[in-house]
């Protein structure tokens, strides 16, 4: 394994390798602050340059571009509240009261710090754990994947929704019904289009949360008559764009990040899980490991809850490089698409690879890495003029947040109806949001729907239509027993607050 | 039981809920998939009954912490507006295109929020918008349909 991660180390630390990380990183985070452009599209954008380089330059240099994305889809989720991708939408919901607060530039640099130390240490589990992991997460089947993805809806209606578990529980069941719009994955059945034509692919992610995100957000800005930038106007642009972090912010962030990381990596092992069930269970399990006091902080502005789901995110990201690199099996989106580029460079990920090219399997490990080591090196320098953004008055804030929401849809597209949908989720979104329906557990239910529809399709299937599947093993019945506990306990806090 | 509006809300997702539950059951499957332990209006169905479920349990509970919102102080004016330019933007973006359209979109929407240095407004949307055009269709080759800078000769 040294020899290994030594031959990894020697081809990524090459001058012309450094240089490719760098302009990867650099790109990727343009990219990733593009609402509709996340790490998945900044990859693929970039396959056919890797093209021109050999095998290990061209993986560098994509894994620049992938950091870079994920830095930058924070960035917008701290600043604007538009978190382009699903793994960074539990990032905003305290990055951005922080950023709100006149401290974009701490808020940034906590994501910043928090990634890095979360993709450090799922570097240093997966040197060590990678192959038994494998193992494990083979060992998941379709009950397990569906009473997870069933825990991760009632955690994050439980943590969201301010002691009204109902309202947040409706929210989840109107994301999973969005979810549902268009075809059916196995049969092709058309659902809920009503014969219009541009519902049959279903409604895109990121029109959903630009709409429920970054345009209700303007709305309500302009609906309630308040300032966001009245923060920003209140401290110097030296003190708005500080990276400065504390004593104290520096120890919840210590005693955050090794927690939160282990649960990154563990879900980011599983094959479809990923970095948005990571940060969100991150984010609720976080909530309820501190102390009151900080839980009342969460949703404005905790260092708990930014680092959280920024250190799970960037650890489930290196975590879905177990199954990728040991089995062949790519866990997300991010992941397929850097499959289709191994393959094209003539690399079969699988459990061969890692016995028979180990020198591979570490360059692609280690090129990750140094990727990572790079983007903190080149971003913190830029967060005091990052941070700038929101020193842009409201009168031109406003408008650049739609004109960067609409055109985020339109570039997908290139419809109309896909514009008109999303301002008609707005209205709806900005209206519910007056009256404190939440729209985090709608958001992660919409992201589900398809993967729970499919992983309850095959339970039922191999069950026969009977619903024993959920006691039947193990692994299901802890993880059920666990949201039954989550579930009575919201009752229990509920009827002694008098608040459902 | 109290009617505010938070029950208003929870009466229309009931509403919403049933008629989504009424389509779930339209759907047409396959006949051999007719009696399958699932086929494609399975899950919307169980979802149905979940709105159904949640909506209903909130009408019927009381709802002691009531949120009230100060309609008076709303800015009810400027957000119709804005939503008004935003659909106008949306149906002309195809037709007339982009780097048109959405400068037009900016200046229109600076102005109604009160913006009046024409100056800045005017800086802020056409060299703006050019320069994002050039990012997206220059750089990162993603295809902007423009038939108003194809009518200029600008663009191809």
């Amino acid at each position: 394994m040294i020899e290994g991660i030594l031959i990894g180390l020697k081809t990524a630390l090459t001058f012309q390798n450094i240089f490719m990380v760098m302009v990867g990183c650099f790109f990727g985070t343009i990219i990733g602050m593009l609402p509709g452009l996340g790490p998945m599209t900044a990859i693929a954008l970039m396959i056919p340059i890797t093209y021109g380089f050999d095998p290990a330059t061209g993986l560098i240099l994509m894994a620049g571009v992938y950091y870079g994305a994920v830095f930058g889809g924070s960035t917008s989720s701290i600043l604007l509240n538009a978190p382009g991708v699903p793994g960074t939408v539990a990032t905003s919901f305290d990055g951005y009261p922080m950023a709100q607060q006149g401290k974009a530039g701490k808020a940034l640099a906590i994501a910043a710090w928090s990634s890095f130390a979360g993709g450090t240490l799922a570097a240093i589990y997966l040197l060590f754990m990678a192959p038994s992991l494998s193992k494990v997460s083979l060992s998941f089947r379709s009950p397990d994947y569906f009473a997870l993805m069933i825990l991760g809806l009632t955690a994050i209606a439980a943590f969201s929704s301010k002691g009204q578990f109902i309202k947040a529980m409706m929210m989840v069941v109107l994301g999973l019904m969005l979810a549902s719009v268009g075809q059916d994955s196995l049969s092709d059945i058309t659902r809920f289009t009503f014969n219009n034509m541009n519902l049959t692919d279903g409604i895109s992610f990121v029109l959903v949360v630009m709409a429920t995100f970054a345009m209700s957000e303007a709305l309500t800005i302009i609906l309630k008559r308040n300032d966001p930038t009245a923060a920003a106007k209140q401290v110097s642009l030296t003190e708005l764009g500080s990276i400065k972090i504390n004593k104290e912010e520096r120890a919840k962030m210590l005693k955050t990040i090794p927690r939160t990381s282990i649960i990154g990596f563990i879900i980011g092992v599983l094959p479809g899980a990923g970095a948005t069930i990571a940060s969100f269970l991150a984010y609720g399990m976080e909530r309820n490991l501190v102390k009151d006091e900080e839980k009342e902080k969460f949703g404005k502005g905790s260092v708990h809850g930014l680092a959280a789901p920024e250190t799970a995110n960037n650890a489930a990201c290196s975590g879905a490089f177990v199954p990728l690199l040991t089995l062949g099996i790519p866990g997300s989106g991010t992941t397929a698409v850097m499959l289709g580029a191994l393959l094209g460079f003539g690399i079969q990920p699988g459990p061969r690879l890692y016995m028979t090219n180990p020198e591979i399997f570490w360059s692609v490990i280690m090129s990750m890495y140094i990727g990572m080591v790079v983007l903190l090196i080149l971003n913190l320098p830029l967060i005091p003029y990052i941070a700038r953004i929101l020193a842009v008055p409201k009168n031109y804030l406003i408008p650049l947040i739609l004109f960067f929401s609409i055109t985020g849809i339109y570039v997908m597209s290139f419809n109309n109806f896909d514009i008109y949908l999303m301002i008609g989720i707005a209205v709806v979104a900005t209206f519910m949001r007056l009256y404190d329906f939440p729209m985090p557990p709608l958001i992660l239910a919409f992201v589900l729907g398809g993967l729970m529809e499919e992983n309850l399709r095959r339970s039922l299937l191999l069950s026969d239509g009977s619903w024993t599947f959920l006691w039947d093993r193990t692994l299901t019945g802890c993880i059920l027993v666990t949201t039954i506990l989550i579930i009575s306990w919201q009752i229990y806090k509920s009827i002694k607050n008098r608040n459902i | 039981m109290n009617i505010n509006t938070t029950k208003i809300i929870s009466l229309l997702f009931f509403i919403f809920s049933a008629f989504y539950l009424y389509t779930a059951y339209q759907i047409q499957v396959f006949t051999f998939d007719e009696n399958a332990p699932f086929n494609a209006k399975t899950f919307p169905i169980y979802l149905g009954y979940a709105g159904l479920f949640f909506s209903g349990l909130k009408l019927i509970l009381p709802d002691p912490n009531t949120i009230k919102v100060d309609h008076k102080n709303l800015e009810y004016k400027k957000t119709v507006i804005l939503i008004l330019i935003a659909i106008i933007y949306g149906a002309t973006i195809l037709k007339v295109g982009y780097f048109l359209t959405t400068s037009l979109f900016l200046i229109t929407s600076y102005y109604f929020l009160g913006e009046r240095r024409w100056w800045l407004m005017l800086l802020l949307s056409f060299p703006f918008v050019a320069a994002f055009m050039f990012l997206l269709h220059g750089i990162l080759d993603i295809y902007l349909r423009d038939p108003f800078l194809k009518l200029l000769g600008i663009m191809g």
